[in-house]
């Protein structure tokens, strides 16, 4: 399986995330700068964590307008794969690829730790790996993580089993203490803890590579299904 | 040309911490009358002037300058200026 990891000026998350492919999962990965970018040979799309465009105006709102962006839409609309982590997740809700917004904190500063996160659903392709009500460690790192949907939009994403994670301790204000969501085709993830940083234990935890190992297991299967 | 000014709020109903910061920090400075204080964003555009000026410029909010999902905006498109 091939993966890309887009790269957009003031992304720094993305070695992180390009280490985690490479060296723990071994799989196929590139880092693709926004603008040389053509991701119809990959397979999967990794949004990295960082501060693209500085956060100017909202996390986020600047790196949705790119192009590479639309070919991350078409991208999706295949099918396949989207995964995006803190800023990542921010980019894909400015984008619409996924509903609702992250704001700031609601103690406003900037948090950096651990976290103990609940698997909601596990039967999407990123979650099968773990069990249902499995508790996880991941770390966040972020300023402005506090998830907000409408009332609609929050019975909507529950109706259809569209919250993947949620914080055992809410650190930041998120309704319902969302960490993690999918659209409802159940191929795009934002969330806001980082996956990538708790593949080893010399990180401090390995919980995050179930998550990858879910998408390479799911996307192995359905691509020998297709082409059989 | 003319100046048009972006105003951009959150919604009624969308937490504000920092505007809760302000109001407490008020409150404590003695100033007890602040019961809510809430912080906006405001965007000076210098535009050339043009057809549809205006649907442009709310194009413009939806598509970049406002997020939809939790903030408001309203437009004032000033007044032409001819040099």
């Amino acid at each position: 399986m091939k993966f890309a990891v887009i790269v957009f000026p003031g992304s720094n998350c993305d070695h992180d995330m390009y280490h985690a492919v490479k060296e723990i999962l071994g799989e196929e990965v590139d880092l693709v700068w926004y603008q040389n970018s053509n991701l119809e040979n990959y397979d999967g799309i990794l949004l990295p964590g960082g501060f693209s465009y500085g956060d100017y105006l909202r996390s986020g709102a600047v790196a949705a307008t790119s192009d590479v962006m639309n070919q991350v839409k078409v991208h999706a609309t295949k099918g396949k794969p989207v995964l995006g982590v803190c800023n990542g997740f921010q980019i894909l809700t400015e984008a619409g690829l996924l509903p609702g917004a992250l704001m700031r904190n609601k103690k406003l500063s900037f948090m950096c730790h651990q976290e103990e996160l609940l698997v909601e659903n596990n039967e999407t392709m990123f979650t099968s790996g773990y069990g249902k009500g499995e508790i996880v460690r991941f770390p966040i790192a972020h300023g402005e993580g506090n998830y907000y949907c409408d009332p609609e939009t929050l019975s909507s994403l529950k109706a259809n089993n569209q919250i993947l994670f949620t914080y055992q301790n809410n650190p930041n204000g998120s309704v319902e203490n969302i960490a993690g969501i999918i659209n409802k085709e159940g191929n795009v993830l934002g969330m806001m803890p980082h996956p990538e940083r708790a593949v080893e234990a010399l990180l401090g935890s390995n919980d995050g590579l179930k998550l990858f190992q879910s998408i390479v297991k799911n996307w192995r299967e359905s691509y020998y299904v297709t082409n059989a | 040309m003319r100046k048009v000014t972006v105003f951009i709020t959150l919604k009624q109903g969308v937490l504000d911490p920092q505007g809760k910061q302000i109001q407490e920090s008020l409150n404590a400075l003695g100033y007890k009358e602040i019961q809510e204080a809430r912080v906006g964003k405001y965007i000076e555009l210098q535009v050339e002037d043009g057809p549809n000026l205006e649907a442009r410029v709310r194009e413009m909010c939806d598509k970049l300058l406002a997020n939809p999902v939790i903030e408001d905006y309203h437009v004032d498109m000033g007044e032409a200026v001819h040099s």
